[in-house]
């Protein structure tokens, strides 16, 4: 059986506020789907109450991954069981080096059985498939020794969520634009990291508003975002014309969801 | 488990009891009579006084304590930790203040370095001593439990470094209580000009809950063109009174790294100053504080500036769980002679549990003009979007925490230069972290 991430009527609020009002999205390993829309439609909302965000409250709806109930399972849980975030804005961890965070995720993520206090993966080992991985994306291997993202540009911060994925090999992963602040080169190195895992042992979940990141993975899906619902679904046709016209087509078409939107643009601007 | 308590309290009786059991030079029965007399003189501090209306001692009950009696015969020494796999000059124990063992490397001796138990080496050695010995560093008059301490010492240790001599490997020095004993220890460490040395000095307790009463002092004279690095670990037992003066006075283009961890005790009220007293002296102080529990540390910092062209620079990291306190109030305080000053002071606390509290008081005092003097403080919570990042790439909430805290600290370890030191304050940290609600 194809490993299967399966979101059903999902409805999130953030502090009592529903953000998300009925997603539903399949997403099996082997497959790139694309998920676009206008800002604050909801695309982060969505990628952050799969890995489990503790604010980011499921008031109705499920997270199954190959049938079975996630729902409910911390975050490292998911984590190690194979689902993976580039988040749009990473934290950084003053005094935490690179290196010695990613050990610990490492080891983490390839033996989920693991207990707190049993040993960490190698140091030698670890150390050399990370430089390995480092050399690839053109990242120094400086990095290495620096604090996770600490004082990291914007575009190094992205290429240190792509040396993650790398390293942990996820079976699901959501890329929350990783592409936005990536040069022209970086595009194509992400691109290529995620070819060397395998897109075909990855189901990926590209949230992005340009079409660099698209072009080298052409999505099998494309999955348009208006007031917290995914409105349309399509091929790779769909992300190609939202990238060319925008989402007046769709905002007309969903009268209802374009409302939901000035709503909650309204009230953002009321904060 | 409690320690026989030959005499009860501090009394005349106890005093010249003690006085005419001591084989001592004169001068220093003189100087223990001056400070008993002090002592007796001295109010107890209370909460009307600056320095300790927060920190409630209302509770100490001095009278239940004595002047350091025999060993329990079951008494054991807690391990060290910052000695671990460190290849040292010297070595040096005390329990409940009474010499154990103390050993020099000769190669050393052989360079005229002094090192091993205060009360011994005082009576061989008393002209190098007096001169030092809460003279210049230490006031024993300060306050009525600086004046105990000037009255009733015992043990203590002693380094001293001949003129020019540079000591490579550190000097280990600990100073173990048994539960319901009495520490009254005072370390002296004098370093010649241009002498160099490192001292691991640490404080502990037979267990981790262990009672007992610490009155004690530090005092580090660095000659001038001397280095010194200076590290005390406090980890009493959470039921030990800890009152101490610890002071270093640093001479002209002299250094010192003076690195304290604060775990222990029950209730800590510790002066930590240093004085800049020759031109171009300079000062880094390095602060690793963890409270947890009840426990109430307080820490008052003073870094004088006597003397022209000197920097000091201070760090003081803590991490509250529980329903602890910490109270850090800190001083750059410059005399009018000390133009062209660089002070630094800092304090950055880490809320473990919303029942911490933390008192962070920076001050300045400053009486030149060419000067440039700075401090800040923080703090806050660990930041649950840290763990959730954390815990998105597969580590459980404990290790995330863990992490956070850890990162927190990073920045004070990154100032010590002695591995045993940041791999012990790292691990004793790290253990006692518990799930941050
Ligand atoms: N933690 C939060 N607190 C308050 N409001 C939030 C929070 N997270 C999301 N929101 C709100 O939810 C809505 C959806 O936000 P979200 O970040 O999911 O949008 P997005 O589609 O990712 O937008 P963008 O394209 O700008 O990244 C927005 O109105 C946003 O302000
Ligand atoms: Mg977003």
């Amino acid at each position: 059986m194809t490993d299967t991430l399966k979101i059903t009527n999902l409805h999130v609020a953030v502090e009592g506020k529903e953000i998300l009002r009925g997603v539903d999205l399949t997403l099996r390993r082997g497959e790139t789907h694309a998920l676009m829309g206008p800002n604050g439609s909801g695309k982060s909302t969505l990628g952050l109450a799969i890995m489990g965000h503790p604010n980011y409250e499921i008031v109705d709806g499920t997270i199954e991954l190959n049938g079975e109930n996630i729902t409910e399972w911390e975050p490292h849980e998911r984590a190690r069981a194979g689902v993976f975030m580039a988040f749009q804005r990473p934290m950084s961890i003053p005094g935490v080096k690179m290196a010695d965070f990613l050990r610990h995720a490492t080891t983490n993520v390839r033996r989920p059985e693991r207990k707190e206090d049993e040993e960490l993966l190698p140091m030698r080992e670890f150390r050399k498939e990370l430089y390995e991985k480092m050399d690839q994306l053109k990242i120094n291997r400086d990095f290495a020794r620096r604090y996770v993202n600490d004082g990291f540009s914007g575009g190094e911060m992205k290429r240190a969520e792509i040396l993650q994925m790398a390293m942990l090999r996820p079976k699901f992963a959501i890329l929350d634009e990783t592409d936005s602040g990536l040069d022209v080169d970086a595009v194509k190195l992400a691109s290529q990291s995620i070819a060397e895992i395998g897109r075909s042992k990855m189901g990926i979940l590209i949230i992005t508003h340009h079409d660099k990141l698209l072009e080298h993975n052409r999505p099998d899906v494309t999955h348009v975002m208006l007031g917290g619902r995914i409105v349309e679904t399509g091929g790779a046709e769909l992300a190609i014309e939202m990238h060319k016209h925008g989402y007046d087509r769709v905002r007309r078409e969903h009268p209802e969801d374009a409302a939901v939107e000035n709503e909650m643009k309204k009230e953002e601007a009321a904060v | 488990m409690t320690a026989t308590i030959t005499q009860v309290g501090f009394s005349q009786e106890s005093f010249d009891a003690f006085l005419a059991a001591r084989d001592e030079p004169q001068w220093l029965l003189d100087l223990r009579r001056q400070c008993w007399d002090a002592y007796t003189a001295l109010p107890m501090p209370g909460g009307r006084d600056e320095e300790w209306m927060r920190t409630d001692i209302r509770l100490f009950r001095l009278d239940k304590f004595a002047v350091p009696g025999d060993l329990p015969a079951d008494a054991v020494c807690p391990p060290a930790q910052l000695s671990e796999g460190v290849e040292l000059a010297g070595q040096a124990t005390t329990l409940n203040s009474r010499s154990l063992f103390a050993q020099l490397d000769p190669k050393w001796a052989a360079k005229g370095v002094l090192f091993g138990s205060l009360e011994e080496i005082v009576r061989e050695h008393g002209e190098l001593i007096r001169p030092h010995l809460m003279t210049r560093a230490v006031d024993p008059r300060k306050d009525k439990f600086a004046a105990l301490h000037g009255a009733f010492w015992t043990g203590g240790f002693v380094l001293y470094v001949p003129k020019g001599v540079a000591v490579a490997e550190p000097f280990h020095m600990l100073s173990a209580m048994t539960d319901g004993g009495v520490d009254l220890g005072h370390a002296l460490v004098i370093l010649e000009d241009g002498a160099e040395a490192t001292a691991l000095a640490e404080t502990a307790s037979d267990s981790e809950t262990a009672t007992g009463l610490h009155c004690g002092a530090i005092e580090l004279i660095v000659g001038r063109e001397a280095r010194l690095r200076y590290v005390n670990l406090q980890d009493w037992g959470h039921g030990v009174w800890h009152f101490a003066q610890q002071n270093a006075l640093v001479d002209r283009d002299a250094s010192i790294q003076w690195t304290i961890g604060a775990l222990g005790s029950r209730l800590a009220k510790v002066n930590q100053h240093v004085a800049l007293v020759g031109l171009g002296a300079e000062a880094q102080v390095n602060g690793v504080v963890f409270t947890e529990g009840k426990q109430h540390l307080s820490y008052h910092t003073l870094q004088h500036h006597r003397a022209a062209n000197c920097r000091s620079d201070l760090l003081y990291k803590g991490g509250l769980q529980d329903k602890s306190r910490f109270v850090w109030r800190g001083m750059i305080k410059v005399d009018p002679a000390a133009q062209k000053t660089d002070g630094y002071q800092r304090n950055d606390n880490l809320m473990l549990s919303t029942d911490a509290r933390s008192d962070s008081i920076p001050g300045l005092e400053i009486e030149a003009d060419d000067v440039r003097c700075t401090h800040g403080s923080t703090s806050g919570r660990v930041d649950d979007e840290l763990i959730y990042y954390a815990q998105a790439r597969g580590l459980t909430r404990n290790e995330a925490v863990r992490l956070v805290v850890t990162g927190f600290f990073q920045q004070v370890f990154d100032r010590i230069t002695i591995e045993s030191v940041r791999e012990a304050l790292g691990h004793a940290i790290r253990r006692r972290v518990r799930e941050v609600e």
